[in-house]
């Protein structure tokens, strides 16, 4: 029962996914659909009867018998702190536009919270991405997406403990000087805008990246065999971003240097 | 295998001869090659990557530290990916990933050792400040690291008396204790050690599962679940391997009654653990002592090869024809490592971060396997409960919290120590029995349960200390830990400090406590916004952190806001 609706959930569904069969969309942050459920931002805390704090919809699974309530007064609070708190400490203006709308939706303000935001200078190592961890909500994505949920290169992981933690390679060494391959596959999950492309954090900082004027082309990766779809984002005649979609069954986002940062050499 | 790649930081000669030599111990040959340890669960077959953290130790107490070629040598024995074993060695406070100075003090600034303006413990060095070192029974207290000399402690008592062990209305837990204690299997066996054991083999496990759900013991690490319960979904459990753990990071501020326990009678956790092994059906058992009880970890090591020379454990246990046997763990230095799917993550080899729950450990713990964790005191409880009978041991306590508890007084108390009491006693007579406030000054507030436990006013002397008692006042006993605080303490220092402990603790994985935490400290040390927010912190670390470390990050503050101390 969600909500009042009576849901006939598959078993191993997980309470976000039940809520969707029948409509109800419960907010996400860390969740995506490529990878397991990080169970870090509890944006999609929802109330679950019988149990005293709030449950992580995106991670666990439906029981039978189990009453849901998803948008409570009590959850719409917590919803509201959390964004809040990661305002208070992340910047965050670069961020996929489902968070923003969760800011508007939530009614949650920036500067509630105020204290210690996270500095940290930019890394930028290379002329194919750039990483600004002052912009990371710590969401997990990168890491798994580089680790055993796709990539399989384990060049980066969560270090240090608390409020220090940060993604890192081994000893913050520079990621040519680290495993990365640079597949990009890390950049295609960031929601924030910690990471990005060069082209695309060259032309947000000079104000030139509007989304708006962008189109996207479909077409299929040409560098080998495989057939990795690609979304090709195109702002006034030039290819600024590539991308693969998420919901695909081969390549599931993920792509590898040739298709993400091959275009660059093309022209 | 993943694609593994080894970095360019070279392992000095010394670096790696530690690590070939930390592999070839008699312990890790055998078991890196046991099929008990390596049989994972279907997701963490993960070979020998549980002897991550010990490797980890190996290096830091050798060489002082953890450097770029250590961790590479390390890496590549190990095959564990770097930028991995780099958020593992970051994670814990005690391991050190910079050039380490030569003498590193860590000196404790918690809530009973900053009550006492101690010098410098004879010891000069750099020093950092430290969270509660569970010896706050003869506070003040530091750790002290030093490349090649490894990781002590030292303490010194400041005004206060040496450590008590007490049981004024008669001893169970700590009668081994009082008698001097047991630290060799012969003193053990003088008083009656292992006979619990043999009891267990009479009965055989339905017996010992019967004796236990009718005791009514509950759990005693924090969170009081039934334990008969949990034995019951281990022991039922179908799967053919399963795992015993003890929990002994005990790093609760102002606790130390598992220390005391496991310096001076060891092998009561050994039997205790051995009885539970045996009972649920598992034959390989873990204990994970926190990474600063150094004379606990040597004492327990001690005393599990002599029951193995002495044939409790091993192959076949006191001739139960059972085989049955005890790894111990180190953790790092990690407060949240003692919420048990933290510690199963620690022990795994990965960052202590706490596992989503559902599913428990009692189906999916250790490597993925059925998994019984308990606390040190409930564990030692089980000895009591077969020696005695269930009747007659809980014929001590209440309907609902039947047997002792032993307490931890400490600050300005006139005898700090360990404290034996049947549960219900009230908190006046804990107080009075162990001399009352120290000479000269005057009761102003008691801290129960620790930093995530809360204050009790001197007018609330009357609350009777049982899980209901406590409950019904609004408390709880938490770990056991009894804070005095006379006149002249500044108590707003005391929330500010406690506030510190969560931000400093906080393992950073969900958002509500790692951003939560850090904002509360700010708030309660006056750095930034008003008291005004605190509400909206406290529901949201207590409503929707994954753990309970989060959950209970507010309980003080939220304690001190209603009585006026802040
Ligand atoms: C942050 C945190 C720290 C904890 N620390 C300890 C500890 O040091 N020792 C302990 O026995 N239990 C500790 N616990 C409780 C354990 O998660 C677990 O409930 C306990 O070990 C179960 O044993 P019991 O049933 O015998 O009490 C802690 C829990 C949390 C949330
Ligand atoms: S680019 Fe690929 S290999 Fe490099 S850090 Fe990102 S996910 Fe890992
Ligand atoms: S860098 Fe981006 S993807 Fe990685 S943890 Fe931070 S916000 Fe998430
Ligand atoms: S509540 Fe705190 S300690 Fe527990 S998982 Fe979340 S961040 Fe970690
Ligand atoms: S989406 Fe569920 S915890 Fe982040």
């Amino acid at each position: 029962m969600i909500d009042g609706i009576e849901v006939d959930a598959k078993a191993g569904a997980t309470i976000r996914s039940a809520a969707e069969t029948v409509g109800i969309e419960i907010p996400t942050l860390c969740w995506a659909r490529n990878l397991n459920p990080a169970n870090a931002c509890r944006l999609c805390v929802v109330e679950v009867e019988g149990t005293r704090p709030l449950v992580a919809s995106c991670s666990r699974t439906v029981e039978d018998q189990m009453v849901i309530t998803t948008n409570s007064a009590r959850v719409r609070e917590n919803r509201r702190s959390v964004l809040e708190l990661l305002a208070s400490a992340v910047e965050l203006d670069w961020a996929e536009s489902e968070l923003v709308a969760h800011f508007v939706e939530y009614e949650a303000r920036s500067d509630h919270f105020d204290g210690t935001k996270l500095e940290e200078a930019s890394k930028i190592h290379d002329d194919l991405f750039a990483r600004e961890y002052s912009r990371c909500v710590l969401c997990y994505r990168c890491v798994d997406a580089c680790g055993d949920q796709a990539q399989h290169t384990f060049a980066i992981a969560i270090a240090g403990r608390g409020f220090e933690s940060r993604v890192s390679t081994e000893f913050d060494v520079r990621l040519p000087d680290s495993a990365c391959v640079y597949c990009g596959n890390c950049i295609a999950v960031c929601p924030t805008g910690a990471l990005t492309p060069l082209t695309e954090f060259v032309m947000r900082t000079e104000s030139t990246w509007v989304q708006e004027r962008q189109v996207v082309t479909h077409t299929v990766c040409a560098f080998c065999g495989v057939g990795c779809n690609l979304e090709l984002h195109v702002q006034d005649d030039n290819i600024v971003k590539v991308t693969s979609p998420s919901d695909h069954d081969i390549s599931l986002g993920n792509l590898c240097i040739k298709g993400r940062f091959g275009w660059q050499h093309l022209d | 295998m993943p694609n593994v790649h080894f970095g360019n930081g070279q392992p000095t000669t010394r670096e790696q001869e530690i690590v070939e030599q930390f592999l070839l111990e008699p312990e890790r040959a055998t078991h890196a090659l046991s099929e008990r340890v390596l049989v994972g669960g279907p997701r963490r077959a993960t070979g020998i990557r549980h002897l991550l953290l010990p490797g980890l130790w190996a290096l830091q107490d050798s060489v002082g530290w953890v450097s770029p070629g250590g961790l590479k040598a390390l890496c590549d024995s190990l095959g564990v990916p770097l930028a991995e074993a780099y958020g593992v060695a970051t994670f814990y406070e005690l391991l050190q990933s910079e050039p380490p100075p030569e003498v590193l003090i860590r000196q404790c600034d918690d809530i009973t050792c900053m009550l006492f303006s101690s010098g410098n413990l004879g010891v000069e060095g750099s020093r950092v400040g430290s969270s509660c070192l569970g010896q706050c029974d003869s506070s003040a207290a530091a750790v002290v690291q030093r490349p090649g000399h490894g990781t002590a402690i030292v303490t010194e008592s400041v005004g206060a008396s040496t450590p008590v062990v007490a049981a004024p209305a008669g001893a169970r837990l700590l009668r081994r204790i009082f008698n001097g204690g047991a630290t060799t299997i012969a003193d053990y066996r003088s008083v009656g050690g292992y006979t619990a054991l043999e009891v267990a083999i009479e009965i055989g496990s339905s017996g010992v599962l019967g004796a236990i759900q009718q005791s009514g013991l509950r759990g005693r690490g924090g969170a009081a679940f039934p334990t008969g319960a949990k034995w019951l979904a281990v022991a039922d459990s179908l799967s053919s391997t399963k795992y015993v753990i003890a929990n002994a990071d005990e790093s609760e501020p102002g606790t130390f009654k598992d220390r005391v326990l496991m310096e001076q009678d060891p092998f009561a956790l050994i039997e205790a653990l051995t009885i539970a092994g045996l009972t649920v059906g598992a034959d390989c058992g873990w204990i994970y002592i926190r990474g600063e009880y150094t004379l606990s970890y040597a004492r327990i090591k001690s005393a599990i090869s002599e029951a193995h020379s002495t044939g409790f454990l091993g192959a076949d246990v006191a001739g139960s024809g059972r085989p049955f046997d005890i790894e111990v763990r180190r953790g790092g230095g990690a407060y949240v490592c003692g919420e048990e799917t933290a510690l199963l993550q620690s022990i795994e080899g990965y960052r202590g971060e706490p596992r989503s729950k559902p599913p428990y450990p009692t189906s999916d713990g250790l490597f993925g396997q059925p998994t019984l964790i308990n606390n040190v005191e409930t564990l030692v409880n089980v000895l009591e409960i077969l020696h005695q009978g269930p009747a007659e041991w809980r014929s001590v306590g209440s309907a609902e919290s039947p047997g002792t508890r032993l307490f931890c007084l400490s600050g300005h108390v006139a005898r700090p120590g360990v404290y034996e009491h049947p549960m219900g006693t009230t908190l006046g007579r804990v107080l009075s029995d162990a001399g009352g406030v120290a000479a000269g000054s005057e009761l102003q507030m008691i801290l129960l349960g620790g930093a995530a436990g809360g204050f009790v006013s001197p007018e609330q002397l009357h609350v009777e200390l049982s899980f209901e008692g406590a409950r019904s006042a609004g408390l709880s006993l938490g770990s056991g830990a009894i804070v005095v605080f006379d006149a002249s303490v500044d108590l707003p220092k005391v929330v500010a400090r406690v506030a510190k402990f969560f931000a400093n603790e906080s393992c950073g994985k969900c958002v509500p406590c790692r951003i939560g935490t850090q904002r509360q400290m700010e708030i309660v040390a006056g750095r930034s916004g008003g008291l005004r927010v605190l509400d909206d912190l406290d529901q949201v670390m207590t409503d929707s952190s994954i753990c309970g470390l989060g959950q209970a990050a507010s309980s003080l503050v939220r304690s001190a806001r209603n009585l006026g101390v802040i």
